[in-house]
């Protein structure tokens, strides 16, 4: 194994050039699904960033095979996709579960359909499907930093308003807010966090960028504030300890960022300091002590 | 000054007349209580009332203009489950949420924002727990960060959805009497409730429906059995007749 000494030295290393770009795309990437996924996570909305995951998908086999670039036709697919899911769930008679199961899978479907067109499409579909970390074009590197860019600008602009949608639908209605615009930015901001991740990360393991790390800040704070500052801090921890993991013991990278991920959700979920389990099993066990003294007076 | 008014309004869901021409008018300073048995339309009314549910026809004016125009002159305070009591936000901002209108797109909210928060919070004597994850409340607690969250917008009219279900007794006067004074001060309150005992003693007027008004009045102007046995179903010689004080 390398150490993280030689590990520098290789990102530095000419011959390596993809190396750092890779790191950086999922250091901007993970930086990026951690904060919009506290969204995701705190409107139980993980379902619609799976299907906007998965939607993503024919988008980028288009652009694979018309050779076009791949982050633009992930990102038409995936808006697609998202607007579909967001016009079709204010039918209240269909559940929005239902609705964005049935586009999901039509549209990876699709996606296979698509791609299976194009000559040699087995080793393109191990790519799309699960990351990879060679072959990222210099342009994608500036469509990732404009649009992470963009995205957090946004994301801070609109916060108040997607807090009060979050909290009482009827009331940011009542208040006169545009609560299916701000649905339907929102569902536009997650597809394009997706898109800019799925290069190293994969199609498959994406939605674990979106969820986890805002789940495991979820874990570990009460405020919002500090849930957001927290998730793309674990995220981008996450993705760089995956990326060193990968790259010194020649793993799959987005399988490594993701059970990154997952170790520090575990962590948190064991050792919080309110809602970790071992917190929860003292109190419980401060609780029973109690009710043992009050039951036993001397 | 008429602070809310319906007029001739009808409402379909699901296919079937919820409302029927229904007529309603709020003065300034009225405490009034919507009652009626379940699925009588209470609800339905109120959020009519908001502009929240397509009308087949009738007019909504608060203050005499169109409620599209006059939103951020009503607070609405709906039923406790309809909040996400779970999110990670303290009581202050949750309270702040109700101005994000008046904040305004893309601004950051002011000293006005935070003094009205501070005075709705010191109404409800939440001003202490201020501080405190809006998931660590109690039932009454919470209704009176919903209650806050509507003041903080300091609306001339305000809209509450059985706002005393679930509550311990204390809590139900606090309540009862801070929407007292509040009509007193000459805001316009409109109620739904259950407590038809309590909604005889405290409110200045009552509506009674059911899928349409049946009757509205004083308390003491509803003391007729047959009003109350149209508008509930309750049985002539019911005990609960009795205890209303209606004959
Ligand atoms: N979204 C909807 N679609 C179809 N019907 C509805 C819908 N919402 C309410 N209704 C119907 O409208 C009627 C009035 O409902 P509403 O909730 O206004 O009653 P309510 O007086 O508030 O009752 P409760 O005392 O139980 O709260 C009921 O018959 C209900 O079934
Ligand atoms: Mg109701």
């Amino acid at each position: 194994m390398l150490s993280p000494q030689e590990f520098v030295t290789d990102l530095f290393n000419p011959a390596l050039s993809f190396l750092p770009k890779a790191l950086f795309v999922a250091l901007m990437s993970s930086a990026v699904c951690g904060v919009i996924g506290c969204y995701v996570v705190l409107r139980g909305m993980a379902f619609i960033g799976d299907a906007v995951a998965h939607a993503v998908f024919p988008g980028l086999a288009v652009a694979f095979v018309v050779q076009g670039n791949l982050v633009l036709g992930g990102a038409v697919a995936g808006v697609l996709t998202a607007v579909a899911v967001a016009v079709f769930s204010q039918n209240r008679r269909l559940r929005e579960d239902s609705v964005i199961g049935v586009f999901f899978v039509a549209a990876f479907a699709l996606g296979i359909v698509i791609i299976s067109r194009s000559p040699g499409y087995a080793g393109s579909l191990q790519q799309f499907l699960f990351g990879s970390i060679t072959g990222i074009p210099d342009e994608d590197l500036y469509v990732v930093a404009i649009s992470s860019a963009a995205l957090l600008v946004l994301t801070f602009l609109l916060h108040k308003e997607f807090v009060a949608v979050t909290l009482d639908r009827e009331s940011a209605r009542a208040l006169g807010l545009p609560v299916f615009a701000l649905d339907l930015a929102l569902y536009i901001m997650v597809s394009v966090a997706i898109v800019i991740s799925v290069q190293t990360i994969g199609n498959i393991l994406v939605l674990a960028l979106l969820v986890t790390p805002a789940a495991t800040a979820r874990l570990l704070t009460d405020r919002l504030g500090v849930m957001m500052l927290l998730a793309p801090l674990i995220g981008g921890f996450s993705a760089l300890t995956g990326v060193y993991l990968s790259w010194s013991l020649d793993l799959p990278t987005g399988g490594t960022i993701v059970l990154a991920a997952t170790a520090l959700f575990l962590l948190a979920w064991t050792f919080a300091p309110r809602h970790g389990l071992l917190s929860r099993l003292w109190q419980l066990r401060r609780a029973a002590v109690h009710v043992h003294h009050a039951g036993h007076p001397r | 000054m008429t602070a809310l008014s319906v007029q001739g309004l009808n409402v379909v869901l699901g296919g079937r007349l919820v409302l029927q021409d229904v007529d309603l008018k709020l003065e300034a300073g009225d405490f009034m209580g919507l009652i009626g048995p379940n699925g009588a339309g209470k609800t339905t009314l109120l959020r009519s009332a908001l502009g929240l549910v397509r009308r087949s026809s009738g007019t909504i004016e608060v203050a005499g203009a169109p409620i599209s125009k006059m939103r951020q002159r009503v607070g609405y305070v709906p039923q406790r489950h309809e909040f996400a009591w779970d999110f990670p936000i303290n009581v202050a901002d949750a309270v702040l949420s109700g101005r994000v209108r008046r904040v305004g797109w893309v601004r950051r909210a002011g000293v006005a924002d935070y003094r009205a928060v501070n005075e709705a919070l010191a109404r409800v004597g939440m001003t202490a727990l201020r501080d405190r994850p809006v998931g660590q409340l109690s039932g009454g607690q919470r209704q009176r960060v919903l209650v806050a969250r509507a003041l903080a917008l300091r609306p001339s009219v305000l809209l509450l959805d059985e706002p005393f279900t679930g509550l311990d007794v204390p809590t139900q006067e606090l309540l009862t009497d801070l929407f007292t004074e509040l009509s007193q001060e000459g805001q316009a309150v409109l109620m739904t409730t259950h407590d038809l005992a309590a909604a005889m003693h405290t409110c200045g007027t009552l509506c009674l429906v059911n899928r349409t008004v049946v009757a509205t009045g004083t308390p003491d102007a509803l003391r007729d059995a047959e009003l109350w046995r149209t508008a509930f179903g309750i049985r002539p010689g019911s005990p609960l007749l009795a205890a209303l004080g209606v004959s």
